[in-house]
């Protein structure tokens, strides 16, 4: 049986993105929220380092050194009029916050905190600048809690641990979509105006990654499944300090505040890679400095195979009041002192640059010539804007969640206003029981989690940090006997209460659907940019590949289109910092 | 080395009473008790049911009765334990399944302290001023993720469910104590109810449970204070 609801506008996730736009939507339209984890649980809350703004609380800055900075981090592939958005109106989300009670670090005279990051300049690329507005090393927890405490306030309506399953798309525009409710293992149909889309990243097609379990790309997976396209998959951000082997993120707030990498010697490298930033190189190029050591025999530890982030230098009062999370999670999980020595640190699956490609009022759009889909909306990480290009900028994720997060919700309720529901077939419900039942009806055999962790090995491997065309077709290979396994797999679990085993098992499928995605596009892009490192192709061709790539899933391969990157004030120049 | 995971099991579906089932699992010093409830569920029973996320003790999904004690089973590491460890559901909320216990009335109690900033007077063009003291003096608090590890480690909370409990009063302190707030005599009137602060025994339960080190009872403890001396 399946239940069925009718809201105008149905958010899916409730992280800062969706929770950001709930606001908005919710004060507008008859609005729910749906997601598959209680909304604090979200992965918003274990950012870290702060939320850029050029608010010049403590030194001289403006939105347009911002502007630059985002777009030349992100390798010149940024479409340049959503990175002017982003950055302006960065400074009132600030403010927005700050109002809704978020605990922001003060300065002296009681005004919003800044500290440096990685990437952010002035003077178009003179010198770090103060940017990132934080508090502590927790912000993104303070700003899913300020953000989920304004929900409560304004009773957002939330439908919690509802899994969403498939998108319904019906006269050429979005229709609803329909979810698994985990406690009773039964379908849902929301029926609804617009869809966000706000499920945040797919780091665990990795192994050694910084990303929550639950972020397994169920939003851009949906849509994909449903013949839209996906934009610059193969651009995936490596974080330089992941906790050695668990890829425990550690903010680069600690480089911010002055740490710093040293290989087996103890000689702080980045010196050679960046001479004028150094630590604060942005992060494909840090992870890549920190590889380039280990491959060349300066790695530490008895594998050669980690660097140290070195705090210990640092006022120990500093670490206490500024990084008390990550220097804990050091002690925790690796025994280790930050104070008086250096953290085993290796760059990590961090973040998806790509995603469902969009326009800068959130609205998703379906092919090179941004043809919008009526009712269809994404922001956050799931989406591709693009905002971060080929590599985003440390801090510019929460600033994103909250800009297009609120852009998303406002023109969701604004579609829905004086729309009627699109005409649904007799069971839109049934594309996604039918899937279910197939897959809970497989004989005893191989279970996801062992094709979880081959596939999450491999990708490491052959499609991270560096990357060649002859390791991508072997990922190829590879991900089609994964997928072969797939068709079989067996779920253990038969009840129908809480079945997270189902649940693992549909993640996987979405999982392998955008690691195909991945290396497809990555395969093709034949030069190295941003996050994107071919040992083949090292150079960046801007000649041939200053281009978005869109991927749609075609059959059981992928097919591939390309679009033009936006340009308004920068040319691109040669990176270095 | 070898651990022997001891986990009290329900299946609503299938049981009357929950039952303890007994794992050998392989384990290295430094994995986290959420790694061998992984391995069982991953490679013996894929029923088995808990929840998690984040893994690193910051998203508060996985609190759980470990050992006697309430923790988180991703902040928990095999070294702080032995070889053997027993896992149990949290106390004082309903079970689910396994040891995914019902967190709504957590959540229910949650909102009833108006957890969000109450300030009606319009927001200034930039910032509300705040100064660094006045920001420290609700730091703690602000660290909660609401894994109700310390109100289901509460005696008085399982003796009474209605209590508010201490994630709820840390909550409440959280906005009390914030120098921009307005709302703290509303809050403070509803924990002036014979449900609220001075069900408080100080057993400390609540602050040895916190994964995130807040100083639960004392947070308590002034909020009792506030009501003692608050003007009339």
């Amino acid at each position: 049986m399946t239940v069925r609801h009718s809201y105008d506008v149905v958010i899916v996730g409730a992280g800062g993105a969706g929770l950001r736009a709930a606001l908005e939507a919710s004060g507008r339209a008859k609005t729910a929220v749906l997601s598959k984890l209680y909304p604090t649980r979200s992965h918003t809350g274990a950012a870290q380092g702060g939320m850029c703004a050029a608010l010049a609380s403590v030194e001289d800055d403006n939105w347009e050194w911002h502007t630059f900075d985002t777009v030349k981090g992100g390798d010149y592939l940024v479409d340049q009029d959503a990175a002017e958005i982003m950055c302006r109106e960065a400074i009132d989300a600030v403010y927005d916050l700050e109002h809704m009670g978020m605990p922001f670090d003060r300065t002296p005279d009681g005004r919003i905190d800044q500290r440096r990051f990685g990437g952010h300049t002035h003077d178009h690329g003179q010198g770090p600048v103060r940017r990132s507005c934080y508090a502590a090393d927790r912000t993104g927890h303070m700003i899913l809690q300020t953000l989920y405490q304004q929900n409560v306030k304004r009773g957002t309506t939330f439908f919690n641990e509802f899994y969403v399953l498939d998108l319904l798309l019906a006269e050429g525009r979005a229709a609803g979509v329909v979810a698994y409710e985990l406690a009773t293992g039964e379908l849902h149909l929301f029926r609804a105006k617009s869809v966000v889309f706000c499920t945040g990243g797919f780091g665990k097609m990795f192994k050694v990654t910084s990303n929550a379990h639950a972020l397994t790309g169920d939003g851009p997976a949906v849509v994909y499944r449903r013949g839209l396209p996906l934009e610059d998959m193969e651009f995936f951000q490596f974080h330089p300090t992941g906790l050695y082997r668990l890829g425990i993120l550690l903010s680069e707030a600690a480089r911010g505040e002055g740490g710093i990498f040293r290989n087996r010697d103890g000689e702080a490298f980045m010196e050679r890679y960046a001479p004028m930033i150094k630590d604060l190189a942005p992060r494909d190029m840090a992870s890549r400095a920190i590889y380039t050591e280990i491959r060349e025999g300066r790695g530490a530890g008895p594998d050669g195979d980690y660097v140290y982030l070195d705090v210990s230098h640092l006022d120990p009062a500093v670490i206490d009041a500024k990084l008390p999370d990550i220097t804990e999670f050091a002690r925790t999980y690796l025994g280790v002192e930050p104070k008086k020595e250096g953290v085993p640190i290796q760059p990590t699956a961090h973040y998806a640059m790509g995603g469902i490609p969009t326009n800068i009022h959130a609205e998703v759009v379906a092919d090179p010539n941004d043809s919008v889909v009526p009712g269809l909306y994404a922001a956050g990480e799931c989406a591709c804007v693009s905002v971060h290009g080929a590599n985003r900028l440390g801090t510019n994720s929460l600033l994103d969640i909250v800009v297009f997060g609120r852009r998303a919700g406002v023109a969701a309720a604004e579609h829905a206003a004086g729309l009627d529901f699109a005409e649904l077939p007799d069971d839109p419900a049934a594309d996604a029981r039918q899937a279910l039942e197939e897959l809970a009806g497989h004989p005893r055999g191989e279970r996801a989690a062992s094709i979880r962790a081959d596939l999450q090995t491999a990708m490491d491997v052959r499609a991270g940090v560096y990357r060649t065309d002859g390791l991508l077709k072997e990922m190829e290979e590879q991900l089609d006997d994964l997928r072969g396994r797939y068709d079989r797999v067996w779920v253990q679990d038969g009840s129908r209460a809480y079945n997270t085993d189902l649940m693992e098992t549909v993640e996987l499928g979405f999982l392998l659907d955008l690691a195909e995605a991945l290396v497809a596009s990555a395969r093709a892009r034949t030069e190295s940019r941003g996050g994107h490192f071919r040992e083949d192709f090292p150079k960046r061709d801007d000649e041939h590949w200053l281009r978005h790539s869109l991927a749609w899933k075609a059959g059981d391969g992928v097919k591939l289109d390309y679009k033009p990157v936006t340009i308004t004030r920068y040319q691109p120049m040669e990176r270095t910092y | 080395m070898d651990v022997t995971l001891r986990v009290r099991r329900f299946n609503p579906e299938t049981d009357q009473a929950s039952h303890v089932e007994t794992y050998q699992v392989p384990a290295e010093p430094m994995d986290r008790v959420l790694d061998l409830l992984h391995y069982v569920k991953w490679n013996i029973d894929g029923s088995l049911t808990f929840r998690r996320s984040c893994a690193h003790g910051v998203c508060g999904s996985d609190a759980m009765l470990i050992n006697g004690a309430n923790r988180l089973a991703c902040k928990v590491l095999v070294r702080e334990l032995g070889e053997q460890i027993s896992v149990e559901p949290l106390r004082g909320l309903a079970v689910k399944k396994d040891l995914l216990v019902d967190m709504d009335p957590f959540f229910d109690s949650y909102r009833e302290v108006l957890p969000f900033l109450i300030n009606d007077e319009p927001a200034p063009d930039t910032e509300r001023r705040q100064s660094p003291e006045q920001r420290r003096r609700f730091d703690d608090t602000t660290k909660c993720i609401l894994c109700a590890a310390c109100t289901t480690s509460c005696p008085v909370f399982w003796a009474d469910e209605r209590y508010f409990g201490p994630a709820s009063i840390v909550n409440a302190h959280r906005f009390i104590f914030d120098s921009r707030d307005q709302g703290g005599a509303e809050r403070l009137d509803l924990l002036n109810d014979k449900e609220g602060v001075w069900r408080c025994r100080t057993t400390f339960n609540c602050t040895d449970a916190c994964p995130r080190g807040i100083k639960v009872t004392q947070a308590i403890q002034e909020v009792k204070r506030a009501l003692l001396f608050r003007k009339p």
